[in-house]
């Protein structure tokens, strides 16, 4: 995945937190596909269910959207990995904020969501210009930048973050081939951390 | 050169450091629950890997069980095929489980100090933010995702960016009817739900080093509120005192050994971090949040603040706060009347906490508009909380008490708020329908939130009239 292009919708809120994302009752499962439909369950229905009218993803004119834009520390709170296999069987495929939780934005990586830190007030600039619907963004992972209208933007990302969003790596195989290593330290770790099961005896 | 402990415990286990500069770091210690883990477990079966070290895992029921008496069935049909995929993933995988039967079952974050499975020094990680409690302890934990849980699983390493480093220097003494939970809840409110984003905190200072362990542990338990994924205190006698003689500490041939190396990490008194931040503590009152975060919080004897008080970028958020919370600016503290009461929590349900809570209760009754439980968080410190009598004390002044759990303040079980139901809570989330849908949550100590429940409405504790003990 190099290219992202999508129809934005702002979420303009500060601190939404992984429980909004998804709430708890929805970790009751056993498998991770098809979290989309309760994707922000709290904000999009009503006690009975019903979408909420006023909530943006309600919005015919957001419908589509894949690229989500909100405001700083979004994913901050539970290390629930459901936040993010919600948004991504939802469809989105980038979330533009100034800041992300830090457990967030490694589960979003490890599942190719792409999280783009991005300055409040631009964010605040292409809120207002997708508010109306109907504005497509185009993300450029390899090159850092971020187009919309006629403006283009670059941001930065760690390498290892575009690495891994671009080639989709396996990560355990590679780190297997790490195995010497690990087994040197195998060797070397101090013997009081091991775990003898046969302690756990009835008081 | 002077180091941290943070740097000497990631030095002695980062194995390599990759082209982007990530480092290999491998985890002595993998807590593991039911439900973070069946998709990881699920995903080694698919690919047909291993988990490489069954023996430095242990896995745990705590998030989604019932805690009414163990014997009757468990009734949510989802909650019970997620522990019966424990029992398979254990049994196949050969870790070892504390079960929801097991006399040592309780919330993760309470029974690795408990039993001795966190030790200072080591690397852990488990599949719950809150795993930054155990770096009260002198442990290196991270808190991480189900992705992340499969690759310990696999390889028993985490590739980690190195964080920033961030010192919270603490003195002055904490006046009696003040606790850490207070201010681990004003360090949030000064730092902000983000301020600890990419850090790694480390708490020093005089009222640091005075704290005993389980108050360290409800301190880093928060680090995460202030978006902080890993928080550590340099381990010293207390922390020695409190390991010796537990479960799966090093036993006494190792013992001196292991303490011998344990000083070695302590932060050299010339350390620098990223960023330091010092805060005189002695003026401190109790703390209650009014908000949906933990960073919206003030001391019990203030007010709800108005949106205007606030740079014009954070109002919406402030008045969606209120609304949410069904609170008017000015309104003081003590005038809001509680209908729920929870003591518990991977943040506050230590025999220590319930102890202060038993205190406060001791021979008064619980509001009539009111309905307050105690949900121990480990069957270790209920058995040792019943040997005391303080079941006796919450029992008789109207208060549930029931098995271990995470309970109310994940709301995954049956234990929830109704919506509208405003609830003194001991947890750690005041997050928008955490405790349950429409419930409106205020995080307190649990000294506060016992007298809440005798009151019927928050109370300054440091006023309060109760035995130095019990």
């Amino acid at each position: 995945m190099e290219v992202i292009v999508g129809l934005a919708v702002p979420l303009l809120r500060e601190n939404v937190d992984t429980d909004q994302i998804i709430p708890a009752q929805f970790l009751r499962i056993l498998t991770k596909n098809g979290l989309g439909r309760y994707l922000f369950y709290r904000w999009r229905y009503d006690q009975d269910g019903k979408p909420k009218p006023e909530f943006v993803l309600n919005d015919e004119r957001f419908k589509q959207a894949t690229v989500l834009l909100a405001l700083k520390n979004f994913g901050i709170g539970s290390s629930r990995e459901n936040a993010v296999w919600a948004l991504t069987d939802y469809g989105i495929k980038a979330v533009i904020a100034p800041s992300f939780g830090d457990i967030f934005y490694e589960n979003a990586v490890k599942n190719g969501l792409a999280c783009i830190r991005m300055d409040e007030k631009l964010i605040q600039q292409i809120g207002r210009e997708a508010e109306a619907g109907g504005l497509t963004v185009r993300i450029n992972i390899k090159e850092q930048s971020l187009s919309y209208g006629s403006q283009s933007v670059h941001y930065t990302m760690e390498p290892s973050v575009r690495r891994r969003l671009m080639s989709g790596e396996d990560e355990i195989e590679n780190t297997m081939k790490y195995e010497n290593k690990i087994m040197a330290y195998e060797q070397r770790m101090k013997k009081f951390y091991h775990v003898d099961r046969k302690r756990l005896l009835y008081e | 050169m002077a180091t941290t402990i943070i740097e000497k415990i990631w030095k002695e286990h980062e194995l390599a450091v990759d082209d982007d500069g990530r480092s290999l770091i491998y985890i002595d210690r993998h807590l593991t629950h039911e439900v973070t883990s069946p998709v990881a477990f699920e995903d080694l079966r698919i690919r047909g890997r291993k988990l490489r070290r069954p023996d430095l895992t242990v896995a745990v029921m705590d998030h989604n069980v019932p805690t009414g008496p163990r014997e009757e069935p468990i009734r949510d049909e989802l909650s019970y095929k997620q522990m019966q995929a424990l029992y398979k993933n254990s049994e196949d995988f050969e870790t070892m489980l504390l079960d929801y039967y097991s006399p040592f079952q309780g919330i993760i974050h309470i029974i690795g100090p408990e039993l001795g499975l966190t030790l200072p020094g080591m690397t852990l990680a488990a599949g719950d933010s809150h795993t930054s409690t155990h770096g009260a302890l002198g442990a290196l934990a991270f808190g991480i995702g189900t992705s992340e849980v499969e690759h310990v699983f696999a390889t028993q390493t985490l590739w980690l960016k190195k964080p920033k480093t961030m010192e919270i220097k603490v003195s002055g003494s904490l006046r009696r009817g003040v606790y850490s939970k207070d201010l681990a809840l004003f360090l949030i409110g000064q730092l902000g739900t983000g301020g600890g984003i990419g850090h790694i905190l480390e708490y020093t200072g005089e009222t640091i080093r005075s704290m005993t362990p389980d108050e360290r542990m409800t301190l880093c338990n928060l680090s995460t509120e202030a978006g902080a994924r890993s928080s550590i205190i340099s381990p010293d006698d207390k922390t020695f005192n409190y390991v010796r003689g537990r479960a799966f500490a090093p036993d006494e041939d190792d013992f001196n050994e292991a303490v011998e190396y344990w000083r070695t990490l302590a932060s050299d008194p010339n350390a620098t971090y990223d960023k330091s931040y010092s805060f005189d503590v002695s003026g401190l009152k109790p703390m209650v949040t009014w908000g949906t975060n933990p960073s919206m919080v003030v001391p019990v004897n203030g007010s709800i603040p108005s949106p205007d008080q606030f740079e014009a970028s954070r109002r919406p958020g402030i008045e969606a706060a209120l609304k949410y919370m069904g609170l008017t600016p000015g309104q003081a503290i003590t005038d809001i009347k509680v209908d729920r009461v929870f003591i518990g929590s991977c943040t506050n349900s230590r025999l220590s906490d319930l102890t202060i809570a038993a205190r406060v209760v001791k021979g008064r009754k619980v509001s009539n508009s009111v309905r307050a439980m105690v949900v121990p968080g480990s069957q270790y410190v209920k058995r040792n909380a019943e040997r005391k009598g303080l079941h006796s004390i919450f029992l008789e002044a109207g208060f549930e008490w029931r098995n271990a759990g995470c309970s109310m303040c994940i709301g995954m079980n049956e234990d929830q708020l109704l919506p509208g139901e405003r609830a003194a809570s001991t947890t750690n989330r005041n997050f928008e329908n955490r405790q349950g849908p429409g419930g409106r949550t205020h995080l307190v100590s649990p000294a506060m939130a016992a007298a809440a429940a005798i009151e019927g409405h928050f109370v300054d504790i440091t006023q309060w009239d109760m035995p130095e003990a019990i």
